[in-house]
């Protein structure tokens, strides 16, 4: 019992990392252009599919290197055919502007690179890694592709740290994120900073895509999956990044368990047809936090009474 | 010349608060309804009747409905499939347990039991907004889906949560051709539009709009946002629930919660953008266009000798509504319902503009 608990805990926290990734990737465009990027989950299946395809026809190290190219142009082509048409606007014509993206990025991908399912192949060792064999009876199941995607996200979150607080340029995105127009008065280029912040989200985005596609393959489903990133903002603030890994971790790990544990409790209680609450219980996680801590976990104070 | 409004004087109150003060604009509308329900039946055939105007007024009930909560009250719903699912299943659910009640009521009850849901799932707007307020909503959406899939009493025990409606009646009158249903529809479509014309104009209405443009001054000139916000969820859900029952009952007739999953939502919500946020006209323009240019998309390459897999033609039609979408905020926030505005006003300068 005690062994099915932590391995479904295990499982949820790695399943959590991937949400992270995702949710990374949102709070880095939030972070600089205060624009909620409802697109990433377009993004990441778009990424997903670019180095799925090429990886086809040329070594896997190549296709990324493409595939971080495609991302760079494409943050380009919306930094100069949407945002910067839509400078002013309310956030929240921003956040309908950016559905209008996910569209079209998912329409478009799918017309690029086609709409089957594609594997990635990392290279990485299918069989399961068996941890405390003596402890508990059977041990402890761990897929090393998970903790692939710890170790990568763990390594994400160091470089964008340092790129953060260290470089100039990552001096410049917090001015950007703390005020726009007194961040334009002292030379720094609004565009350019877009550019860079929707560059380096398509990025984290190709290493959540290929994470997501080695273990799923890759198709239309991850850009769904990714909502779930969602919750995990509002769960562990919109500004942070320690928050958006640990709000992955909770909400990958809670709705685990809460299917595991809540599951058959539930259906006993109100005669259901099957679990799935894992389907909802973030969401509904998230709804309970936002009634009590509205900035999350780690977020800025929002003082804007409603 | 002949859009004209000289020589028409408000000569009482009750004409200077008139929802169409100018003849020509009465007259269209009346002309329209005219047309929709004696001039079409003439002529319409059943593929027009399934597949393009009851789905294009059953959908513009349901824009129409979120509309008044997110282009009046300035709230953003992406729960609007939810609250469409609660409606056709509290509806069945009634249809099921007493048999022998009115389908008026049905979708009545329908409509009731949806914004009883709305309301409740309303109650966070009240601390959070904009886009906190979307991911709450997208609670409701995935809850309610789910709820409806595996809640068997919901369902009277059905696999997978499908169900269907048998025969309707209404008033002993069988709707068993497509032109009955397109008829009560657009009988039903009308009498609510109306309602909700005459609402937004109404205090409450004016509530809405005050909360949605400023609601800290909304507050000081004494406007309650409990009041405001829950009563725009309320009444936005009611119009959204009757719509998922006359979808579910008029045009799938047997269905299952996926018929109202996000994708939805997604589809009402892009209606009122394209169409115009804070317009009732929006609403309908938006439901036309999201439904029609999918049709188009799938006859026009076959017009032009072109041959396009499905699939191919379903990419292209996500392409076009996301870049429509974004055209659209981009060029004309207030959508289709301003084009038709700056329009009308045109005309009323020709042809001798200034």
């Amino acid at each position: 019992m005690l062994g099915q608990f932590i391995e479904t805990l295990i499982g949820g926290l790695l399943t959590g990392v991937l949400y992270a990734l995702v949710a990374l990737g949102f709070v880095l465009i939030f972070k600089a252009s205060g624009v909620f990027n409802f697109a990433q989950g377009a993004m990441v299946l778009f990424a997903a599919l670019a180095v799925a395809r090429l990886a086809e026809i040329m070594p896997l190290p190549f296709a990324i290197a493409i595939a971080i190219a495609i991302m760079i142009a494409l943050a380009y082509a919306i930094e100069f055919l949407v945002l910067r048409r839509l400078v002013n606007q309310e956030g929240i014509i921003l956040f309908m502007a950016t559905l209008g993206i996910t569209y079209f990025l998912e329409g478009f991908g799918q017309t690029v690179w086609g709409s089957d399912i594609y594997k990635i192949n990392l290279g990485i060792p299918r069989e399961p890694i068996f941890l405390f064999q003596g402890v508990f009876p059977g041990g402890i199941l761990l897929d090393r592709e998970e903790l692939l995607a710890a170790l990568v996200c763990a390594l994400l979150v160091a470089v964008l740290a340092v790129f953060f607080q260290v470089t100039r340029i990552g001096r410049a995105l917090r001015a950007v994120a703390d005020d726009h127009q007194a961040a334009q008065a002292v030379g720094i280029p609004l565009n350019y900073i877009w550019l860079i912040v929707w560059g380096v989200s398509g990025i984290v985005a190709i290493a959540a895509g290929m994470i997501w596609g080695s273990k799923l393959g890759v198709q239309f489903s991850i850009s769904l999956v990714a909502l779930k990133a969602l919750p995990v903002l509002i769960l562990g603030g919109l500004t942070s990044i320690p928050g958006a890994i640990v709000g992955g971790l909770i909400i990958g790990a809670g709705e685990k368990l809460a299917e595991v544990m809540l599951g058959p409790i539930l259906i006993r209680w109100f005669d259901l047809a099957g679990g799935g609450i894992e389907n909802w219980f973030a969401y509904v996680l998230a709804l309970i936090f936002l009634l009590f801590r509205p900035q999350g976990l780690f977020g800025e104070r929002i003082i804007e009474r409603v | 010349m002949l859009y004209r409004e000289a020589g028409q004087f408000k000569t009482s109150y009750a004409s200077d608060a008139a929802i169409f003060p100018i003849a020509q604009d009465r007259w269209f509308v009346i002309g329209l309804l005219l047309f929709g329900f004696f001039i079409l039946p003439l002529f319409a055939n059943q593929y027009l009747y399934t597949e393009v105007l009851i789905p294009v007024l059953i959908l513009s009930l349901a824009a129409i409905g979120l509309n008044i909560l997110t282009g009046y009250c300035g709230q953003l719903s992406l729960g609007t499939g939810g609250f469409m699912a609660v409606g056709a299943y509290a509806a069945y659910n009634l249809m099921l347990r007493v048999p022998e009640t009115n389908l008026i009521l049905v979708l009545l009850f329908g409509g009731l039991m949806a914004m009883l849901v709305g309301v409740l799932f309303g109650i966070p707007s009240l601390r959070i907004k904009g886009f906190y307020l979307a991911v709450a909503t997208l609670a409701a959406q995935f809850f309610i889906e789910w709820a409806f899939a595996r809640v068997k009493w919901f369902t009277n025990y059905a696999p997978s949560g499908s169900v269907a409606v048998g025969q309707l009646e209404v008033f002993g009158v069988a709707l068993d051709t497509p032109m009955k249903k397109y008829l009560f529809v657009l009988a039903m479509v009308a009498l609510l539009a109306l309602a909700a014309k005459n609402l937004v104009r109404s205090r409450l209405g004016r509530m809405w709009m005050a909360m949605r443009d400023m609601d800290i001054a909304a507050e000081i000139i004494g406007i309650r946002p409990l009041h405001a916000k829950l009563s725009a969820f309320a009444v936005s859900s009611f119009y959204i629930g009757i719509a998922g029952a006359l979808w579910a009952f008029l045009r799938l007739g047997s269905w299952e919660p996926l018929a109202f999953d996000i994708n939805r939502s997604f589809q009402i919500l892009f209606m009122i953008i394209i169409g115009g946020l804070g317009s009732i006209l929006g609403s309908f323009l938006g439901a036309a266009f999201i439904v029609l240019v999918p049709i188009f998309l799938n006859q026009f390459p076959g017009l032009l000798g072109i041959s396009m897999s499905t699939a191919l033609i379903s990419h292209l039609e996500f392409m076009i509504f996301g870049a429509m979408i974004v055209f659209f905020l981009i060029v004309e926030p207030h959508g289709l319902a301003r084009l038709w505005a700056i329009a009308k006003e045109k005309l009323r300068l020709w042809p001798f503009p200034y």
